[in-house]
């Protein structure tokens, strides 16, 4: 092991920030897509703050109806678009699937720094587009016809930088799909890959057939509103609806792009900490196959009250219900990995426990989503946005932060504050469930999304939840200031300190330039863990 | 791996990029495939007399040119591999020439349009049925963001020529020529559905 500052000694001749924006090194790359992404995501919170605190009375309370179309536009746009999309793949994934494959970097690095360059460019704009042209756009994260093409508030720009993000995307789905084909250590076959590879396997599958859908849809909403075609516009002949068709065939799939890495964390973290090989290795690998495919065919759930043939609406309805069957198969197998394990509740552990009691609560609402009568019911209400916060911040978001945790003394070379970082997830936890599940309440009594104004009836569950935005909040910062500290404070970790069994932990922490001294040569499987709790070899 | 990798540089891997990156491009026409077949489905007669108002023979013409292009472009690529780099280069300049006259034509073919008055939202073109309006609509956005396929092909191989003539690209070394080969079949195989679709079928 070369120990020491591993990676970050090797800096390729370039000095400061140059040697970041401009590495190859996979390494880096993944660090500086973590802190990019996490720049962004601080800005979604706090226009998420705002709004919840907007929400706190009835009528006007800080901004006006118009500033707060513009808030939910851009947490919406910058939350989807700039955090949870590229998410952990791009960073987590960027840093971890050569180490776990036992590789020196991707197939394609300069390809790598490419997409960060296509990300950050899509980002800057996303955010020029709040400060330029007739003012932020006002059209909500989907950019829905006809109104994303009459309003004259700035859509184009915030057209265009998505279309730009998610080019950055399929380049990062390219690039993994290469690299998982081709630069296996030896005697790694298909099914000694650790699961957090498989899930960025059928990730990156799901970017690169997804995503170019979205590119000619956004496409098409610049052609119109420059030119005027009339591909949307029924006075033309066109069809509003095709717009929405066209949307959900990308951003159905987008919702895997979200979730399937996030339950790739989970499922290596789960092992680690039980000291349990983890049960139904394959059904894991292929439901993730499973959720990427089968997701392609549900996107007609988001438009049942858009105007479709009863065929069609139960079709799409009784897809969406085969979804929840792999979904269902991971949760098993997880809870049964566990099963007569040494359990060892850190950190990484404790947000796993908590994305399966979010992620279950948010799945199961979705059948109640995806079935055609209660549909009708909760369509466009809190009751949606209290569901995919669940999946998205209670799945993808506690994944994230255990992954984090997890991996962070590899990244870093250091422990964090193990008290600090239970205390910063009680208050995660706390508002999380404060924040958003009364909105299951306030959805179910009718109460619709998106709306600045609200009957006083409502204003109860409402308080709750802006309180819980602010408790959350206080989790974030106490876990983030937790992380950032022990960069440079935090104990030495040494090589492996959760005694981990997968190629990662084989190196250096932080790892080497090149990653391994020797290429390992691969003999078993990803997790082997004796009974009663000790590594073997 | 084994022999395809050769100077550090692993060429399948780097064709399976390439495909990987076909793909994506043919799900981006695929969105304006499937406007079409709904517009088309629901305008059956209109989108026939709309046809009508194209020329076929320039419309084959600039067929031909293309196929023809994707011809001298698979040759350009096997004479670089037996080493005749001279001919090789010949090849490749008579791709990028034909994919000029190509845009040449699709431009002269564009201009007469817009000088009849037919273009997006043009006060003439809105007073035809809903139909023509779709199909006007859907060849001008499909054959443009073609246009701009085969611009950035051309772009790659005036590239690719500089390489060759460099020696970046040589015999023992050509899989980024192959790509951009690739990538012009692919461009080439689109035109090749788009010209039925908005010149043949009337």
């Amino acid at each position: 092991m070369s120990g020491g500052t591993g990676f970050y000694s090797a800096s390729g001749g370039r000095r400061g920030i140059r040697s970041w924006i401009f590495s190859t090194d996979h390494k880096r790359i993944g660090i500086l897509y973590l802190f990019s992404i996490f720049s962004f995501f601080a800005i979604g919170v706090t226009f998420g703050l705002l709004m919840r605190l907007e929400l706190i009375a009835p009528g006007k309370t800080i901004v006006e109806a118009s500033t707060y179309n513009a808030f939910f536009t851009l947490h919406g746009v910058i939350m989807i678009f700039l955090f949870i999309i590229p998410g952990i793949p791009v960073s987590l994934g960027n840093f971890f699937l050569p180490l776990q494959i036992g590789s020196r970097d991707v197939a394609f690095p300069r390809i790598n720094l490419l997409s960060w360059w296509f990300y950050i460019t899509g980002g800057l704009l996303a955010l020029l587009s709040l400060f330029t042209g007739d003012g932020p756009p006002d059209t909500g994260w989907t950019f829905y016809v006809p109104y994303s093409i009459k309003t004259g508030t700035n859509v184009t720009l915030a057209v265009s930088a998505a279309f730009i993000l998610g080019m950055s995307s399929i380049l990062t789905g390219i690039n993994f799909i290469t690299t998982i084909h081709r630069m296996r250590a030896p005697g790694m076959g298909w099914f000694r890959i650790p699961l957090f590879v498989w899930s960025l396997y059928a990730t990156a599958w799901v970017q690169i057939l997804a995503t170019p859908v979205l590119g000619i849809t956004l496409l098409l909403v610049i052609v119109e509103r420059v030119f005027s075609v009339g591909f949307f516009d029924p006075a033309k002949g066109g069809d509003p609806i095709l717009f929405q068709h066209l949307f959900w065939i990308y951003s159905h799939p987008a919702v895997y792009i979200m979730i399937l890495p996030a339950m790739g964390v989970v499922t290596e973290i789960i092992p680690v900490f039980s000291r349990r090989n983890i049960f139904g290795y394959k059904a894991i690998a292929f439901s993730s196959m499973a959720i990427a495919s089968v997701g392609y065919f549900v996107w007609g759930h988001h438009m049942f009250t858009s105007g479709m043939s009863d065929t069609a609406r139960a079709l799409f309805s009784f897809i969406t219900f085969i979804v929840a069957v792999p979904s269902g198969v991971k949760v098993f197998n997880w809870v049964a990995s566990m099963y007569k394990g040494s359990i060892r509740v850190d950190a990484p552990l404790l947000f796993v426990f908590s994305f399966i009691f979010l992620f279950s609560i948010g799945g199961l609402t979705g059948l109640i989503n995806g079935a055609l009568a209660t549909n009708i019911h909760i369509h466009g209400t809190y009751f949606i946005v209290a569901h995919f916060h669940y999946v998205m911040f209670g799945g993808n978001g506690f994944a994230f932060l255990a992954g984090l945790h997890y991996w962070f003394p590899k990244m870093s070379g250091r422990l964090y504050n193990e008290k600090l970082s239970k205390i910063g997830w009680g208050f995660l936890f706390a508002g999380f469930n404060a924040l958003y599940f009364p909105m299951f309440i306030l959805g179910w009594q009718g109460l619709p999304r998106r709306y600045y104004d609200y009957l006083p009836k409502f204003q109860g569950l409402q308080v709750v939840s802006t309180v819980g935005s602010w408790v959350l909040v206080t989790g974030l910062i106490i876990i983030f200031w937790n992380l950032l500290r022990s960069v440079k404070k935090g104990p030495p970790s040494g090589p492996n300190p959760w005694g981990g069994t997968t190629l990662e932990w084989k190196t250096g922490s932080p790892p080497p330039d090149e990653n391994f001294e020797e290429i390992p040569q691969v003999t078993r499987g990803p997790y082997y863990y004796r009974e009663g709790g000790t590594t073997e070899a | 791996m084994k022999d395809t990798v050769l100077a550090g540089r692993d060429t399948a891997g780097a064709k399976l990029g390439m495909w990987l990156f076909l793909f994506t491009e043919i799900l981006l026409f695929g969105g304006m495939f499937l406007l079409y077949a709904v517009d088309r489905a629901k305008h059956a007669a209109e989108f026939h007399a709309a046809a009508e108002g194209l020329n076929r023979f320039v419309g084959a013409a600039n067929t031909i040119i293309l196929l023809t292009s994707s011809l001298t472009m698979a040759l350009s690529i096997a004479e670089l591999r037996s080493g005749r780099r001279e001919r090789s280069l010949m090849f490749q300049s008579l791709t990028i020439l034909f994919g000029c006259i190509f845009l040449g034509v699709k431009y002269f073919e564009w201009t007469a349009k817009i000088g009849h008055g037919i273009f997006p939202d043009s006060p003439k073109l809105m007073k035809l049925p809903k139909g023509q309006i779709l199909f006007y609509g859907l060849y001008f956005v499909m054959t443009g963001l073609h246009g701009v396929h085969v611009l950035a092909g051309i772009v790659v191989l005036v590239f690719m020529l500089i390489s060759t003539i460099n020696r970046r690209i040589t015999h023992h070394d050509y899989v980024r020529i192959e790509n951009s080969g690739l990538y012009w079949h692919l461009v080439d195989t689109i035109w090749v559905y788009l010209f039925p679709l908005f010149y043949l079928i009337t």
